[in-house]
């Protein structure tokens, strides 16, 4: 192994080793140059589709068939946003405050079930633990689109379709959230510290909920955030699962739109402004949460 | 690697192991308090994942037959695997796996790659201003699938399009919502929504190289491109296969992007991947058996895969 680097090593490291140091600790303009323009040119892909959805939001019909697309048309955006609004009696803002619902339900209450069996399954000994933890594995990999269907199957038996609890029972599932509240678990919770509350006299419970869950906030919030995300992005869920306009998420809604905009052109502003409009909660969760995702990622990938 | 980890909590390996197996036998800290707290997680996976994938087991052996020419009630019938023998006979069912596949073909090299050449670049030494590159590059996965299956509709919508201008005004006038562009132009989709997202997790993982090894790499005359290669590369395979194992498995769950998309082009018919097959099945043929027979193939191809792989990347790791 390391004859075969060494010769490997050997034509660049007698040439002008200095040389080469300095090139690679400063970078010649040319690397410089080109590693920086690589990574704008990536970010410019990532960016500007989400730009473009902002000019077109300023457009009514006419000028969103007839200007340039990065250029403002007549402004019609305010005008663009009051249709949103009015359009079926304000069934955006339901629709905005439904998703904004299931969202947060799925986040802080599955999130709190999936810490707490994550924390048990790294501090406590039972019988069976593996197998346990086996089971949760493998809800990790069954894609959620393939028990979707199923479960409107098993919904229809109990009547529930077309019920937030159609949607509000699903949401608390979470196996990955489990897996990754076992990793912070270990690495937030000292054991001492739960020995020295058990010497103290605190039962499990009063001492998860004083000591456990506190240490652990920064990977509650992460899981939460991520289940979040999640939820908020579902389409074939409620999609499968609701048919009444009022109790459908954001996601749906705009589909529906869109399906109206195909005969109806009139509708296509709204589509682009209503869209626009429900990005911008989860954008702003993720720009002030960086630090939690960011975390987050890590602990489920890389350990 | 997903497995092995865990099942190795970091407190069993430490010193305090012995201490640990005393309280086993006390109380606080044994079955019955673990109970306690798995009890609301098991429920829960019981009623949303167990429960369905058992009744959808037992929906796909039976059938609704009509008597005679089809006038009368309709009786529910034992029928065996014929649920599943007329899905895998379905000519549609089985163009939507060959598309499914064709899709991670051009999916996963673009996704996996672009990713790993993005997190390369942003961890090279000379990249600037990383925070702000990380957030941008981020910002599609805030973004749901809906809105960015409906920003792309309209990017590819010829009057609407500004790629599509563009393309005319230096002579090329490509659809690109046609038959033989549809499925391309939704990997693009699905690039554009996941790579910024593993982006971060490989970049994460580049900068937990040791930089002792890659300063003398630097030292024997590895330029950068070579040190991005032959020490970065391997050391975060963990990371990258952790990434392929999510990416087949996501790739099954295509629906989201493809639904939208038809709404725009006939292109997509409304059978065009098993997932839109599955809800044609229960929703416009109302055949509700059929549509439980194809789940459960949809979820016995995830599970072959991600066997698979965690099989081949936990070879590779060897």
């Amino acid at each position: 192994m390391s004859t075969s680097t060494m010769s490997r090593a050997r034509p660049h490291s007698p040439a002008l080793p200095q040389g080469r140091r300095r090139h690679a600790r400063n970078g010649g303009f040319g690397s410089t140059f080109t590693v920086n323009a690589l990574l704008i040119l990536g970010c410019a892909y990532m960016v500007l589709p989400v730009v473009w959805l902002f000019f077109a939001s300023t457009k009514n019909t006419a000028d969103l068939y007839g200007t340039a697309a990065y250029a403002l048309g007549e402004p019609a955006f305010l005008e663009n946003v009051m249709a949103v609004l009015n359009q079926d009696g304000g069934v955006f803002l339901r629709w905005m405050a439904n998703s904004m619902f299931y969202a947060a339900f799925g986040a802080i209450l599955g999130g709190l079930i999936s810490v707490m069996a994550g924390y048990a399954f790294d501090k406590f000994q039972f019988r069976g633990k593996d197998s346990f933890f086996g089971i949760v594995l493998v809800g990790v990999l069954i894609p959620n689109t393939a028990t979707v269907l199923p479960m409107y199957l098993l919904a229809s038996v109990f009547g529930i379709t077309n019920t937030i609890w159609a949607i509000l029972i699903p949401v608390l599932c979470n196996p990955f959230g489990v897996y990754l509240a076992r990793v912070y678990s270990a690495a937030y919770v000292p054991a001492e510290t739960l020995e020295a509350a058990r010497v103290d006299g605190a039962g499990p419970i009063r001492s998860f909920f004083s000591l456990g869950l506190p240490m652990m906030m920064p990977g509650y919030i992460t899981i939460a955030l991520f289940q979040f995300v999640g939820v908020w992005n579902n389409f074939m869920l409620p999609l499968v699962m609701l048919q009444d306009q009022q109790l459908l998420p954001v996601s749906v809604g705009i589909s529906i739109w869109q399906g109206y905009s195909i005969p109806q052109p009139e509708f296509t502003p709204m589509v682009i402004t209503g869209s626009l409009l429900s990005i911008i909660p989860l954008l702003l969760a993720f720009i002030m949460l960086q630090r939690f995702w960011k975390s987050g990622l890590t602990a489920g990938s890389v350990k | 690697m997903v497995t092995p980890a865990p099942t190795k909590p970091p407190t069993a390996t430490k010193p305090t192991g012995p201490a640990q197996r005393k309280p086993r036998a006390m109380s606080g800290t044994g079955g019955r308090t673990a109970a306690l707290f798995l009890t609301p997680f098991f429920t829960i996976f019981a009623l949303a994942m167990v429960a369905p994938v058992v009744y959808a087991i037992v929906l796909s052996f039976f059938a609704q037959q009509k008597s005679g020419l089809g006038f009368g009630e309709a009786k529910t019938a034992f029928v065996g695997l014929e649920n599943y023998l007329q899905v895998m006979q379905s000519e549609s069912f089985v163009g939507g796996i060959g598309r499914l596949a064709l899709y991670c073909l051009l999916y996963i090299p673009c996704m996996v790659g672009g990713a790993l050449a993005f997190a390369l670049l942003l961890d090279a030494a000379v990249a600037r201003a990383r925070k702000l590159f990380q957030l941008l590059v981020f910002l599609p996965h805030a973004v749901p699938g809906v809105i960015a299956a409906l920003i792309w509709a309209y990017l590819y919508t010829p009057g609407v399009s500004p790629i599509v201008s563009v393309l005319e005004t230096g002579g090329i006038s490509l659809n690109f919502l046609d038959n033989q562009m549809i499925l391309p132009s939704i990997v693009n989709i699905a690039v554009w929504e996941w790579t910024g997202y593993n982006v971060i997790v490989l970049f994460t993982a580049l900068q937990a190289v040791p930089r002792e090894i890659l300063e003398a790499a630097r030292v024997d005359g590895a330029g950068e491109i070579r040190a991005a290669i032959s020490i970065k590369l391997p050391l975060i395979l963990p990371a990258l296969s952790v990434i392929m194992l999510f990416t087949v498995i996501g790739t099954l769950q295509l629906f989201t992007e493809p639904s939208i998309i038809s709404k725009a082009t006939a292109s997509v018919t409304s059978t065009w991947v098993p997932n839109m097959w599955a809800y044609d099945a229960a929703f416009n043929r109302h055949n509700l058996n059929q549509a439980a027979a194809a789940s459960i193939i949809i979820a016995l191809m995830a599970a072959v895969l991600s066997w698979a792989v965690t099989r081949f990347s936990s070879r590779n790791k060897a």
